[in-house]
């Protein structure tokens, strides 16, 4: 009888310990999530990362799961604490790899939290690579799903090389599904396209191809970037406008671009100390919380639907895709996307681009298309 | 009274804390790129590496030395968007530790830069990691977080298409990081202890890849900031970031000033040499001269020697007092690496990983070893230990006497 009542109240004492720890962790994971810009919130959240960082292996998935709704700010701090206690863990031997392995499966927890748990879990489980990748094709997580495309383009690279080449073309055009960053496309275009496949780059990315586009108005000495011009104010392909050397008029123009490159500089004119604004249309059938991709060597400023959604004063710094990403809401319906492309005067050979890419993307980089292509493709005067 | 003074010498205890064997910041502990207390090999070839560690992603950052422990910063990912801190025993180089962030801002760099270009820093106690994306961490000694910011996260038009890579330097208790680009340029001063900014200035308007140096006129005199860009050099106080004088002139946006001897050696117009000035005195220009112009390392001033290296490969040895060239070597470049000194040589690590060893003298230098890493190199080298420490994106060496 009394051997029973001290298990019992050591039972007691040690579920309590177990409550108290988890509230702390909750307390801890709570306070870091409050930082803010401009080092808000800093002092406590740097207390609460150093008591956080000393909790033991069962912290892990509650810190994981806490990224969810976290800003990028306070994702980075409880990963500090996240990899401290995982490296103990490890050490240990005390690293929970099944409640790890559970979360990395798990779709509804945050994407970078999962790919975090992965990177945790294959320091212990070689084998579990093997286990998880290739069912990451259309993940979320950019980094998985990354991982999965890079095992199908090493798949149909050794089928090519047997000379299988129906089996190759079919594994490259799996590789596609999920491919987004631009090295591993252009590793399965050109052999795909090699193998007789018609790829469309532009819908694979989301390019906006179609422009209603006017200008040159004046940026000599770099003053038009903050000068109000007539298609800030009000979008009437119709009207002639005021231009930097005479009357301008808003006209259609396409690129066939696979990475949806429009050269003003080569298409239309060389311009120096120039604006010229390009617009067009994204019909969304729903609102949508998205990305606009940028890239540009030229200063810009982009709105949606009238409103400024961020604004650039860098010339010729290069280009690359996805060089900017700015978030977006769509509204439902049609969307007018407003872009204002400044030149500068410089003489440099390196400073002669005038030129820009624009997609519609996820946060994970797959592209997004108009809900009716047409429309983004029949802006007309 | 008391508390005032003591007030005032805190930070010369602090720079001077730093001044033993570590390197703790981007060109050593007074960011002059001269140790004076260690003796690393004079000749030197393969037999001399003590040891080499592996790293992964890619490093233009350099390490840097505390204690028993190297530092150094690095980013995976195809988008450079993984920032590592890594930690590894100066005699042994096991790796003690390593953490991992993600970018909170813009990571698209120039091709042979990369998102780990600046030099981490340290006041003894904690280490200050600085990426490309304006993300700064603060770390212990143990790999335990402190603070972080995201300074391009915070102010979204703070980066620079083609990379930053300045680095940070600590003074007293002030964490001073450049953030100087096209759009939305400053540079702030944080609380070590915090990361909450102390004083954030507006700074010119045009990228700037040039790195902080310190000025300490006298053992008496309060430490000053030198922040260069293309309008020239202000001097500021670090804990208000008020500035103490300013140099007009003009500067380059790569190569970085460095102090000797208390006068200030600016890439201007070629390389000028110039005193301090003071709150009621502008600085003097003492001279200028177009044959020093540097290339991409920074000027250095070694036993009454200025000393820069141009975009052929030239060492110019010159004389600090009027600028006239005492002798010149061709070495084998071209140089991304500042070049650093200690036991009367100079130690230059090419682009292609070549370790030129020079022993100085009144009329010539001479090459007494080299070794050929065989790896690109960028990183400007660490002294400790009596040693060098080098780094690749794929390895860490440590040089040292047999």
């Amino acid at each position: 009888m009394k051997r029973s009542s001290l298990l019992f109240c050591l039972m007691f004492l040690f579920s309590s310990l177990a409550i108290v720890q988890a509230n702390d962790i909750e307390q801890q994971i709570a306070q870091i999530k409050q930082v803010q810009k401009e080092g808000q919130g800093n002092l406590a959240a740097s207390k609460a990362v150093q008591q956080l960082s000393k909790a033991d292996a069962s912290a892990l998935v509650p810190i994981l799961s806490s990224f969810e709704g976290a800003n990028p700010l306070a994702v980075n701090w409880l990963r500090g604490a996240f990899e401290a206690i995982a490296a103990n863990a490890i050490e240990q031997k005390k690293l929970p790899v099944e409640k790890l392995e559970k979360f990395v499966l798990d779709t509804s927890q945050n994407p970078r939290a999962r790919r975090l748990a992965y990177e945790t879990l294959i320091k212990v489980d070689s084998k579990a690579e093997d286990r998880i990748i290739p069912g990451m094709l259309n993940d979320a997580s950019v980094t998985l799903r990354r991982d999965a495309v890079q095992r199908l383009i090493d798949e149909a690279k050794s089928l090519e090389k047997a000379d299988k080449k129906d089996q190759a073309k079919k594994v490259y055009q799996q590789a596609l599904t999920g491919a987004t960053d631009s090295d591993q496309v252009k590793a399965i275009v050109k052999p795909l396209r090699g193998l007789g496949e018609k790829v469309d780059l532009q819908k694979h990315f989301g390019f906006l191809s179609d422009w209603m586009i006017v200008g040159p108005f004046d940026n000599r000495e770099k003053k038009g970037y903050d000068t109000v011009y007539a298609p800030e104010e009000k979008i009437e392909f119709s009207s002639a406008l005021e231009g930097k050397d005479g009357k301008v008029e808003w006209k259609s123009v396409k690129t066939e671009d696979d990475y949806g490159i429009y050269d003003i500089a080569k298409s239309i004119s060389a311009y120096k100390g120039a604006v010229m604004y390009c617009a067009a249309d994204f019909n969304s059938p729903q609102e949508q919380a998205l990305e606009i991709r940028l890239g540009t060597p030229n200063a810009w400023k982009i709105w949606v639907n009238g409103k400024l959604l961020f604004a650039r004063n860098e010339y010729h710094r290069g280009m690359v895709l996805d060089q900017y990403s700015v978030p977006v809401t769509f509204k439902p319906g049609k969307n007018v996307i407003l872009l204002k492309l400044c030149q500068n005067e410089q003489t440099d050979s390196w400073a002669q681009r005038y030129q820009f890419q624009l997609r519609i993307a996820r946060p994970s980089g797959t592209g997004v298309l108009s809900q009716n292509p047409e429309a983004t493709t029949q802006l007309t005067p | 009274m008391k508390n005032e003074y003591i007030k005032l010498l805190l930070p010369l205890i602090a720079v001077g804390l730093c001044c033993g064997a570590d390197w703790p910041q981007f060109r050593g502990p007074l960011t002059n790129n001269v140790s004076t207390s260690e003796t690393p090999p004079s000749k030197v070839n393969q037999e001399n590496i003590a040891w080499i560690t592996d790293l992964e992603g890619r490093g233009a950052s350099g390490p840097i030395v505390v204690g028993d422990k190297v530092f150094i910063t690095s980013t995976t990912g195809f988008n450079q968007d993984q920032l590592h801190v890594l930690c590894f025993n100066v005699k042994t180089g096991k790796r003690l530790w390593e953490r991992q962030f993600w970018a909170t801002g813009r990571t698209q760099c120039h091709n042979k830069m990369c998102v780990a270009t600046p030099t981490p820093a340290s006041d003894g106690k904690r280490v200050f990691a600085t990426f490309s994306s304006n993300d700064v961490v603060c770390l212990d000694l143990e790999g335990n977080l402190l603070w972080i910011r995201g300074l391009s996260h915070d102010y979204p038009n703070a980066s620079n298409s083609l990379g930053m890579a300045s680095s940070p330097i600590v003074v007293g208790e002030t964490l001073i990081v450049p953030v100087e680009n096209d759009d939305d340029s400053f540079t702030t001063g944080l609380d070590v202890k915090t990361g909450i900014a102390r004083w954030k200035i507006k700074r010119p308007r045009v990228a700037n890849w040039t790195s902080p140096a310190i000025l300490k006129s006298s053992a008496e005199a309060e430490p000053l900031v030198l922040l260069q860009s293309s309008e020239g050099v202000d001097a500021i106080y670090p804990e208000t970031g008020e500035t103490a004088w300013q140099f007009e002139e003009g500067a380059g946006r790569i190569p970085s000033t460095t102090v000797g001897d208390n006068v200030l050696y600016v890439p201007s117009n070629g390389l000028t040499a110039l005193v301090p000035g003071s709150s009621s005195e502008p600085p003097k220009v003492l001279w200028k001269e177009q044959k020093l112009s540097p290339g991409t390392a920074s000027p250095l001033v070694y036993q009454k020697r200025v000393y820069t290296v141009n975009r052929a490969g030239v060492l110019n040895c010159a004389d600090p007092q009027t600028g006239d060239v005492v002798w010149r070597l061709r070495l084998k470049g071209p140089f991304s690496a500042t070049p650093i000194a200690a036991a009367n040589h100079l130690y230059l690590i090419s682009e292609k990983g070549l370790l030129q060893v020079v022993q100085l003298s009144e009329e010539k230098g001479e090459v007494t070893g080299d070794i050929d890493l065989k790896e690109t190199i960028l990183a400007t080298p660490a002294i400790s230990d009596n040693s060098l420490f080098i780094r690749s994106d794929k390895h860490l060496w440590k040089i040292s006497s047999k």
